[in-house]
């Protein structure tokens, strides 16, 4: 059953995502992941009584980025809030937060969907600090005896996007969050590890009747760290409120949790979870005012943003699918941008990255970041095949090579004797051996089959290891037939 | 504006504090009294007034991102009422 005959899904999504600097948004400690627990810790990010919070001046750098990169217009002044709310990752009782004056705000991003291009709203996008991390001493929070509580993320910066409730599909609001991510990881702003929990989303879900104009009663399923959670969450909670609507009942304004385990979302309604943060200026931080120089600076340090990035990818001949595969990571686009830099042809160059070289990476586990084949390699690589040295065949197995040893190509095709044999001197020989021990194919060919010529040539490589100019192949075998 | 019972009980729930009947009639007494001469503020004409957010003539300190060190973890730990594992005990977050 669907409900999407009946209903319109509306959508809006508060991003979390850490960001990349080296230190915590109000101390010096490392935002280092995968320290030992409570190591990365002082009397400020413990919230220990009598400390003051000094403002990180690259936290602001990377928020009037972001506010940029996503058309946001920047605050001339902006402030921080507390966020009041008791909970043990949060040391002080409060979230240093932004509630009335965020740093940016009004912007938008673009997204593809199967009617054209789409813009999406940003409401707003503020600076806060991360909690803590909460491990349960049982298989759940409801069934834990008792907690610990590694303070190492607390403080570490987080930025705070939220969308309009532009979303109207299931689909729309994944290609916004990979828009949104991959925007985030072109512009430094964070390294966008998924895996390590660095990029969180909320998601605000309701549904209205197709045609209506007005908004549903919506849910706010919190804390989802992947894609595929954010897609099972949403097709499981729009069918669950579509049952619900559909019986004649009401969807409750509620915040709910996603179960991974059951695929399913819960009630996380209680007395203690009443909604009232009671913000107000956080007085032991000064305002920040900035002025439009500062802007026009951050502005001239943006690197192209994936929408640009695809754009010039096509320019260069290369599809729609290809762009948007070769900028799905700025690693990788930036890998093409520098082995494009050496003259080899962008649609090859492009084929061999998203094939050959991606399936060589995936095996171990490694990023464009750190290939073991460098730009300039894969594109001697190609330079290579492209010039008749070696054929495209052979090449795969130079590519291996490459990544295995690190030794550029040209040394390897050398040291393996593995260039292409093009000396019609050399082959013709060997044609000729071919066509002795294949009688049978000469004749099949001589009595108009076609194909038998495909399986000669097959031999004749065979017979050089892969190594034969395979045109030259096919010339000379003709030439002996018509003989 | 006038505080409730109702509402102070609510206040003391979300901020952590048990309060008895006789608390929370004194406290909202007190509430009342102060919003009641916020009421009076209200009838200023402020219309000419800058809004104050903050109110030192102090702005953009900053600090470079520069790592310096963190307390050892004994002393991180040293106040915490249990510690298990290197972590801070606390008891069950769910009721």
């Amino acid at each position: 059953m669907s409900f999407s005959d009946k209903f319109e899904l509306v959508c809006g999504v508060e991003t979390h995502v850490e960001m990349a600097t080296k230190t915590k948004i109000f101390c010096g400690c490392s935002t280092e992941f995968g320290g030992e627990q409570n190591t990365h810790v002082c009397p400020v990010c413990l919230g220990l009584p009598g400390v003051l919070p000094v403002l990180n001046k690259e936290v602001v750098n990377l928020a009037i980025k972001a506010g940029l990169a996503l058309n946001c217009i920047i605050a001339e002044y902006s402030k921080f809030d507390r966020k009041n709310y008791y909970y043990p990752d949060l040391p002080k009782n409060y979230q240093t937060s932004q509630y009335d004056l965020p740093i940016c705000k009004n912007g938008w991003l673009e997204i593809n969907t199967p009617c054209g291009k789409k813009k999406i709203g940003i409401t707003r996008v503020h600076m806060e600090e991360d909690a803590g991390k909460l491990v349960h001493s049982g298989e759940t929070i409801t069934t834990s005896k008792s907690s610990g509580v590694d303070y190492n993320r607390a403080g570490v910066p987080l930025l705070e996007i939220v969308s309009e409730p532009d979303l109207r599909s299931v689909d729309e609001v994944l290609a916004y969050l990979e828009e949104l991510v991959q925007i985030m990881d072109y512009a430094g702003i964070s390294d966008c590890r998924m895996e390590q929990g660095s990029v969180r989303f909320d998601v605000n879900v309701s549904l209205r009747p197709r045609g209506s104009s007005e908004f549903g009663t919506r849910t706010e399923i919190k804390n989802l760290n992947s894609f595929n959670s954010v897609r099972r969450c949403l097709e499981y909670e729009s069918e669950r409120q579509a049952e619900l609507l559909l019986k004649g009942e009401k969807v409750e304004q509620e915040t709910r949790t996603w179960d991974e385990g059951q695929g399913i979302t819960l009630s996380l309604r209680s007395k203690e979870e009443a909604h009232d943060y009671r913000y107000f200026p956080e007085p032991d931080l000064v305002p920040i005012i900035i002025e439009r120089e500062w802007v026009e600076r951050i502005r001239a340090s943006l690197s192209e943003l994936p929408a640009a990035k695809r754009e010039r990818l096509k320019s260069l001949g290369l599809s729609e699918y290809d762009a948007a595969v070769l900028t799905s990571s700025k690693a990788m686009a930036d890998y093409f941008d520098e082995a494009f830099t050496f003259g080899v042809d962008a649609k090859t160059l492009a084929n061999w990255i998203m094939g050959d070289l991606s399936a060589l990476l995936k095996i171990d586990g490694c990023s464009f970041e750190n290939s073991p084949v460098s730009p300039r390699q894969l594109a001697g690589l190609l330079n290579l095949i492209k010039d008749g040295t070696i054929s495209g065949k052979i090449a795969k197995a130079v590519l291996e090579e490459i990544y295995k040893t690190g030794k550029d190509p040209e040394v390897i095709v050398k040291e393996k004797g593995l260039a292409q044999i093009s000396d019609a001197g050399a082959l013709e020989k060997i044609v000729e051996g071919v066509l002795a021990a294949n009688t049978k194919s000469v004749e099949d060919y001589l009595a108009g089959k076609e194909t038998a010529l495909g399986y000669l040539v097959g031999q004749v490589m065979k017979a050089t290891q892969g190594r034969a100019n395979p045109g030259l192949v096919n010339k000379l075998l003709k030439e002996k037939l018509s003989r | 504006m006038k505080i409730t019972e109702k509402d102070v009980e609510q206040l003391a729930t979300v901020s952590r504090l048990e309060l008895t009947a006789e608390d929370v009639s004194a406290y909202t007494k007190y509430l009342n009294t102060a919003l009641d001469y916020m009421d009076k503020l209200k009838k200023l004409d402020t219309s000419k007034v800058e809004p104050a957010q903050q109110v030192l003539p102090v702005k953009n300190v900053f600090r470079e991102d520069t790592v310096e060190a963190s307390l050892e973890k004994e002393l991180a730990l040293a106040n915490a009422p249990e510690v298990e594992e290197g972590s801070f005990k606390v008891p069950r977050i769910v009721l």
